[in-house]
């Protein structure tokens, strides 16, 4: 049984560490949250994650006050009633479509991070697949909500997308009709995409975040050497007053103090394209409502969803579906890939450093094969970077298997 | 004891389980295509005014539906045995969609071709693939002929024999 002071104060602090243990939250949740020192500035990545996420809710929220899923009055209702009527509409949807994009720029940045220092080995496999969990959740978000203003390419990438759950030549136009609610997007649709975006989605992606900061818990973060570090040691010399002998820095207040510079930094340059360059964030052809009986003459999704896409297009029907497949889930196979035990920077692990310099050159290849038209050299192009992209995961069982230890490392 | 427990956790797994199939088999249907949608299935088509070489653009259960009129001096298409015949005259009829990914392709009258835009596929006058990705001709949808008329949706027997022969896909 606790013991409650009847002296205490209302809502004084002992009153409220009676009955709520704030102290011990506190403790256990930031001050005591150990953070190595030999870390750089994308080690921030996270908590920009978050705050974009924070901006997008907030945004969302105001631009749900006058959006309508209707199929005749989406398209209005977003480029007439919230741009041109609402107070201060446009910043909320600049706001929304450029930190939707942004957003994903900076998971790019924060995964190739982990790549790069084998961030999901030895203990963080679980780090690496709650992330990539939200990195599909993510995709599915921003795919949603895509559809929302109902513009010619809001219906076609719907299309597409929808399609390709039939499954190439298995034809399970069934499944399409279902999840479509129709033959074709239409009213059901848009009212089911509606719901994904503004409740489910965001739902799942708020426990997986919750979930992915759990993961990180035990193992800790990583650091630039990978080096194995005893954090209730080094903890114990901070907490004894000698803190340039330790490792670690508490999370609050000395990493977050860091982390909201670089989120200072950020700010900057996000605020700079939404004032002053959304019209990235914004596709023309999606100013055209959405016509069932005309297919904009190229089709292609927003740039984060293009090296998959380019993944696709090379292909035949079947097998392009299988690599857009292999495309999706590779990642999640990361950690049990790669067979070293080296928790190293990929520069001093061998030929695991010119692995992931080409894997890094490879996808900005296929994102910008992606985004041009499939016409003669662009094709060979794709189909061969596609192909890299394959051909190295093939090999990366056989490259780490073979890769010398690193400094001690067994 | 243990037992006692073990018989109560699996009472109420049985009981929570067959709750979750409901409520998984009513989240199924609520996501089933609405009857309103799947009544309004029929199109008629009146074929009498069509002229040669011209795209006509109907829309059947929201799919956009390529008419063409094939014309005589294309000789491979003309001759192809998907051809409707409505009237004396030969008519290509399909779905508008690509078969890879569902863009409508364009037709070009002087090449007597669609053109996909979103992946560079190809079909002739009468639907057949002249260049991948897309792995199938354009889909013939059910249709009856009625006279100088056509009704989709309703598989009539010309439609049966060429589904028979398995040319509608």
């Amino acid at each position: 049984m606790a013991h409650f002071d009847p002296n205490a104060r209302p809502f004084s602090h002992q009153w409220l560490n009676d009955r709520l243990a704030v102290d011990t939250l506190k403790r256990v949740l930031s001050t005591e949250y150990w953070i190595p020192k030999n870390i750089n500035f994308l080690w921030a990545m996270g908590m920009v994650l978050a705050a974009t996420f924070g901006v997008l809710l907030i945004s969302g929220i105001f631009l749900l006050m006058y959006y309508i899923p209707d199929t005749k009055q989406a398209f209005d209702s977003v480029n007439y009633t919230i741009m041109s009527e609402v107070g201060y509409g446009w910043l909320w949807r600049h706001m929304h479509g450029v930190a939707a994009s942004v957003v994903f720029l900076i998971i790019y940045i924060h995964m190739f991070t982990g790549i790069y220092y084998g961030s999901y080995k030895r203990g963080r496999e679980l780090i690496w697949l709650s992330g990539m969990l939200l990195f599909v959740s993510f995709s599915a978000e921003a795919f949603s909500g895509y559809m929302l203003p109902w513009g010619q390419m809001s219906y076609w990438a719907g299309m597409v997308i929808t399609n390709l759950f039939s499954l190439g030549s298995l034809d399970f136009q069934g499944l399409v009709e279902w999840i479509r609610g129709d033959y074709v997007p239409g009213q059901a649709f848009l009212g089911r995409f509606f719901m994904l975006h503004v409740l489910l989605m965001p739902l799942i992606i708020m426990a997986l975040i919750v979930l992915h900061f759990g993961t990180l818990r035990l193992p800790h973060v990583n650091n630039k050497d990978g080096e194995e570090i005893d954090f209730e040691a080094e903890a114990e010399k901070w907490k004894a007053g000698k803190r340039k002998e330790a490792k670690v820095i508490p999370f609050n207040p000395v990493f977050l103090s860091k982390d909201t510079f670089v989120l200072g930094v950020y700010f900057i340059f996000y605020f700079y394209l939404v004032f002053y360059h959304f019209e990235f964030a914004m596709d023309p052809v999606n100013f055209d409502p959405a016509d069932p009986l005309k297919t904009p003459p190229h089709i292609y999704p927003e740039w984060y969803f293009l090296w998959s896409y380019e993944i696709l297009r090379p292909f035949p029907k079947d097998p392009g579906l299988i690599a857009f497949g292999f495309a999706q889930v590779i990642f999640f196979l990361l950690p049990f890939l790669d067979r070293s035990p080296n928790v190293a920077p990929a520069n001093r692990r061998g030929i695991f450093k010119f692995w992931f310099w080409i894997l890094l050159v490879d996808m900005i290849v296929l994102t910008v094969m992606g985004k041009v038209p499939p016409i003669g050299i662009y094709t060979t192009i794709g189909t061969v970077a596609a192909w890299v992209f394959i051909i190295l995961w093939v090999l990366l069982p056989f490259i780490t298997k073979a890769e010398k230890p690193v400094r001690g490392h067994k | 004891m243990s037992d006692r427990r073990d018989f109560f956790g699996k009472v109420l797994g049985a009981y929570a389980g067959l709750g979750a199939l409901g409520a998984l088999y009513a989240a199924k249907r609520t996501w089933d295509p609405l009857p309103s949608v799947k009544a309004a299935g029929f199109t008629t088509i009146d074929l009498s005014q069509a002229q040669e070489n011209v795209l006509y653009t109907e829309m059947w259960r929201g799919k956009p539906i390529f008419v063409l009129k094939v014309p005589k001096q294309d000789k491979k298409a003309y001759e192809d045995k998907r051809l409707i015949t409505v009237g004396g005259d030969k008519f290509f009829i399909a779905i508008g969609l690509c078969t890879h990914l569902g863009c409508i392709p364009a037709y070009y009258p002087d090449q007597h071709k669609f053109i996909c835009a979103c992946h560079g596929g190809q079909f002739d006058a009468a639907g057949e693939v002249l260049k991948a990705p897309p792995p199938s001709p354009l889909v013939i949808p059910p249709f009856t002929v009625k006279g100088k008329k056509v009704v989709l949706g309703e598989a009539g027997p010309e439609y049966k024999k060429l589904k028979e022969a398995g040319l509608v896909a």
